[in-house]
């Protein structure tokens, strides 16, 4: 279904250019990939695949290698660099991302059998302000370095979010598949807390 | 990441009957993991996420999984944490939040082992590359297998709810061009021998289409004990998946099967046998416990799962006789 999908994205210029720059892109990568040589390249291109990618309420149709997965085609083809690529092995969390409104890695997630809705740390905040889970991270200081800090933000919706999740242990438990490098374990956890006293 | 071609059949039938270099994906957790390393390189991917290979559903004949269903639906559904708590807490002591909500039940089955020598290409193995040889058997081999190994391989099977499945005699539903067929998720893995690479009895372009697990009333009263390195996030050392049946103090049935020790999910009909009847106390699950270490073969580094497995199955049996 998604790629037969008519949608275009030609009302919007903005979204125009993104789909340019995704087609000029896709040549790229595929050098990049390490395939050398125009008998190659011709297979190569042969075997791409037309994805529509609904990212933060905004639709782009790409031609992408299927290799391609979802953390790649964000940041290189959409320039959403907010998912962050840590381990790309689906270990550290870095590239958390909700499909359909649930984290999951986009590092391990092929861009080509995405069907739902992408949201990003860029598209969770409300009305051009912070989203409650960003504040409260703020405020306890729960991060350093800050580059895990997208993914447990994402992940940290999710926890905010669910009721069954009261105690601090049952936090820990749930943003245990987000790793922090400089061991903000304590104040991320402190943020969760925070996020769901005030209701998210 | 070898190239392949990309599909998104949109009828069941339209899937099956592929070669062996087809390649399902459903969650993607295991696959686009090990074609990233190139331990997997399949020419062709079919994306059977479309397919209608859904549904949960309880009945006085037990339960039925859409293979396609995931691993956070399968936990979080009412009745399966209800009638067979077994399978929710298995599948909450797996992976992580976001994996469990990528990672489908019918991939979850077809996990690869995570032996670091399965999973580096630059070293042999016999099940990635037949009779290259195995670095593990005196290599680093603490987390490695010590029941159902062989000269060839010693891997463990890395499923926690598979563990949980074997126990509850859960069956699978398979389909190939030719048709269905139904096997025992204990039959449907095979033990390394010699032919390590063989990990399952699946054909090639056959799928997984259900998990089928039949009734047990008595297993209301089960768990998932899993023992790791790492509270979360890691694969198990050891675990038990055990159901208790007690009666007038004595054991009337049990279930067990064990994970993080075998080449495959573990069940031990020994144990079983020297629950039942007897009393329902410590004496007796550490009698019966002695019976699932018979034929252990411990390696140089993992010795300790032996006694881990014994203590793993009382501190289960246990926990389950306190809730009596």
């Amino acid at each position: 279904m998604p790629r037969s999908d008519p949608r275009e994205n030609t009302g919007s210029p903005g979204v125009s250019r993104r789909g340019f720059m995704g087609t000029v892109a896709a040549g790229v990568t595929v050098t990049s990939l390490g395939i050398t040589g125009a008998a190659e390249a011709q297979a190569a291109d042969d075997a791409l695949v037309e994805v529509v990618l609904d990212v933060n309420g905004t639709s782009s149709t790409l031609r992408l290698d299927p290799r391609v997965t979802l953390l790649d085609a964000l940041r290189e083809r959409l320039a959403v660099t907010g998912p962050k690529k840590g381990c790309d092995r689906g270990q550290c969390g870095a590239c958390t991302v909700h499909v359909d409104g649930r984290p999951v890695l986009a590092c391990l997630t092929l861009a080509a059998s995405v069907r739902r809705e992408v949201t990003t740390v860029e598209g969770v905040g409300r009305g051009g302000g912070l989203h409650p889970v960003q504040q409260a991270f703020i405020d306890q200081d729960a991060f350093q370095c800050g580059f895990c800090t997208s993914g447990q933000i994402m992940s940290a919706i999710a926890c905010a979010r669910d009721r069954g999740i009261r105690s601090d242990d049952e936090i820990r438990e749930f943003m245990s598949g987000n790793i922090c490098r400089c061991g903000a374990y304590s104040s991320i956890t402190a943020a969760v807390r925070q996020a769901k006293g005030g209701g998210v | 990441m070898r190239a392949f071609t990309f599909a998104a059949p949109a009828s069941v039938e339209a899937a099956v009957g592929g070669d062996a270099t087809t390649a399902f994906l459903a969650g993607g957790t295991t696959l686009v993991d090990l074609m990233k390393l190139e331990v997997l390189t399949p020419s062709r991917v079919l994306d059977i996420n479309a397919l209608p290979l859904r549904g949960i559903e309880t009945g006085r004949d037990g339960l039925r999984l859409g293979a396609l269903e995931r691993m956070s639906d399968i936990a979080a559904h009412p009745a399966v944490a209800e009638r067979y708590p077994v399978i929710a807490q298995a599948l909450l002591a797996s992976a992580s939040q976001q994996i469990r909500n990528m990672a489908s039940i019918g991939g979850n089955l077809m996990q690869r082992t995570r032996c670091g020598y399965y999973r580096d290409v630059t070293v042999p193995c016999n099940r990635r590359e037949p009779g290259s040889g195995c670095p593990a058997a005196e290599g680093t081999n603490r987390p490695h297998a010590v029941l159902g190994t062989s000269d060839a391989c010693v891997a463990t099977h890395p499923s926690d709810v598979a563990v949980a499945l074997v126990a509850l005699d859960a069956t699978v539903r398979l389909r190939d061009a030719a048709g269905t067929r139904t096997v025992r998720l204990a039959d449907f893995y095979r033990q390394p021998g010699t032919t390590p690479h063989v990990e399952n009895v699946l054909r090639p372009g056959e799928l997984v289409t259900d998990v089928l697990v039949p009734a047990l009333p008595w297993a209301r009263r089960s768990v998932y004990l899993k023992i790791r390195d790492r509270q979360s996030y890691e694969f198990a050392l050891c675990s038990a998946a055990v159901a208790l049946d007690v009666r007038g103090g004595r054991v009337a049935g049990a279930r067990v099967a064990a994970g993080g020790v075998g080449t495959v999910p573990w069940r031990l009909p020994a144990v079983e046998a020297a629950l039942r009847g007897r009393p329902a106390r410590q004496e007796t699950y550490e009698a019966a416990a002695r019976q699932a270490v018979r034929g252990a073969r411990p390696l140089t580094h993992n010795a300790f799962k032996t006694t881990l497995l014994r203590r793993t199955i009382v501190r289960a049996l246990l926990s389950l006789e306190a809730g009596a």
